[in-house]
């Protein structure tokens, strides 16, 4: 139903007029040294897809590649990690399939299901919307500077805890909402992913306020020294031609907006009357998001960063 | 002149040592790397924190020498 052409985040087949199924997978290399929250992240951002696509995840697949010498203790605390996350989301678990490789890996294909009208595409928002974030950025920058153990350990564990939240809140606190157009955050980061959203035709503009996009603590000065993964240069490349800065948005700023995220927040677009609603159903949930932008009539560019 | 091989060291190694001769008053010193990403973090730790740089290629090695 949702072709290749829009980089959207799952494959989505209609099963009846009431019923569409969304599917889709995710796994990668550890992205922290505890295994069990390289779990729960795995987990968290695998089931994200559906969240972004409007959909109610289901149930599960695990995917695994471990080496011989690793130690079973870990690999069950991987799963363990998942096995969580997925209960959290009251998504079933059915089995999955382990494969050997040097280099450990851990993912999920999670399968979501939606009415096929409440299907939630990433690039179509309307003029005059406006764009929710509902995780801070700079996951890419920190674990960049976990690498070398720049972080303490209240940075490091919130930067975990980011990456382990569910967009469960996210997702279900805008159910009831008229979203034009919704995607996660992750390796593209902020403005690879924002860019996807203004779509091919560049039929609009997207405006981001530098100044409202919540940053992880530490991850400016991370930024600023230089601590950055080489997918934020590359994002950079990709989509920097898009973006037009204005001058007092600082160099740091634009390299966290590229910054490639792991399990990142919702990038949502919804009406103005509907932000309220929205930020206080978060918060009855004791959630947060933060409005980042605004749809704007195309102006020759994809993306504006104000 | 004190000269940094980070030639084949994983990121943010580069960098950071970069930044430990900097705290450490080494100026001029020069910084031998090879690959894309700890040059763009070089240069930005450079230019977020006032310092002067002079950057050489050659056959895909950047040669960086921190002035002040």
């Amino acid at each position: 139903m949702i072709g290749y052409e829009s980089d959207d985040d799952a494959c989505v087949y209609v099963v009846s007029k009431d019923i569409a199924i969304i599917q889709t997978v995710d796994f990668f290399p550890p992205v922290v040294d505890d295994p069990y929250d390289f779990g729960r992240i795995a987990a968290a951002n695998a089931i994200s897809d559906v969240y972004a696509m409007g959909a109610e995840p289901k149930t599960a697949l695990n995917l695994l590649c471990i080496s011989n010498c690793l130690d079973m203790g870990v690999v069950r605390k991987i799963l363990e990690g998942g096995a969580d996350k997925c209960m959290e989301a009251g998504v079933v678990v059915a089995g999955g399939h382990s494969i050997e490789d040097e280099e450990p890996k851990f993912g999920l294909s999670v399968m979501g299901l939606c009415h096929p009208d409440k299907i939630r595409r990433n690039n179509t928002p309307r003029i005059g919307d406006v764009l929710v974030l509902t995780k801070p950025i700079g996951t890419g920058a920190l674990s960049t500077g976990a690498k070398a153990d720049l972080l303490n350990k209240e940075t490091l564990s919130l930067m975990v805890e980011t990456m382990a939240k569910l967009n469960r809140n996210a997702f279900e606190a805008s159910i009831s909402l008229d979203v034009s157009a919704s995607t996660d955050v992750t390796g593209f980061g902020l403005l690879g992913h924002a860019k996807e959203m203004a779509g091919g035709k560049a039929s609009v503009t997207l405006e981001i306020d530098s100044r409202r996009v919540p940053l992880l603590p530490h991850a400016l000065d991370m930024a600023r020294d230089g601590i950055l993964p080489a997918g934020a240069y590359r994002n950079r490349s990709f989509v920097g031609n898009h973006v037009v800065f204005e001058e007092d948005v600082s160099l740091a700023m634009t390299d966290l907006m590229f910054d490639p995220q792991t399990s990142g927040g919702l990038l949502l677009a919804m009406r103005e009357q509907d932000v309220e609603p929205y930020l206080s159903a978060l918060h009855e949930r004791g959630d947060v998001a933060w409005i980042i932008g605004r749809v704007l009539p195309a102006e020759g560019t994809a993306i504006k960063v104000i | 002149m004190k000269t940094i091989d980070a030639r084949g060291l994983s990121c943010p190694e580069p960098v950071l040592l970069v930044k430990r001769a900097v705290l450490e008053d080494e100026f001029p010193f020069t910084v031998l790397i090879d690959d894309e990403t700890p040059r763009q973090n070089i240069i930005r730790y450079a230019s977020n924190n006032g310092h002067e740089i002079q950057l050489t290629e050659q056959h895909g090695e950047y040669e960086i020498v921190f002035t002040k």
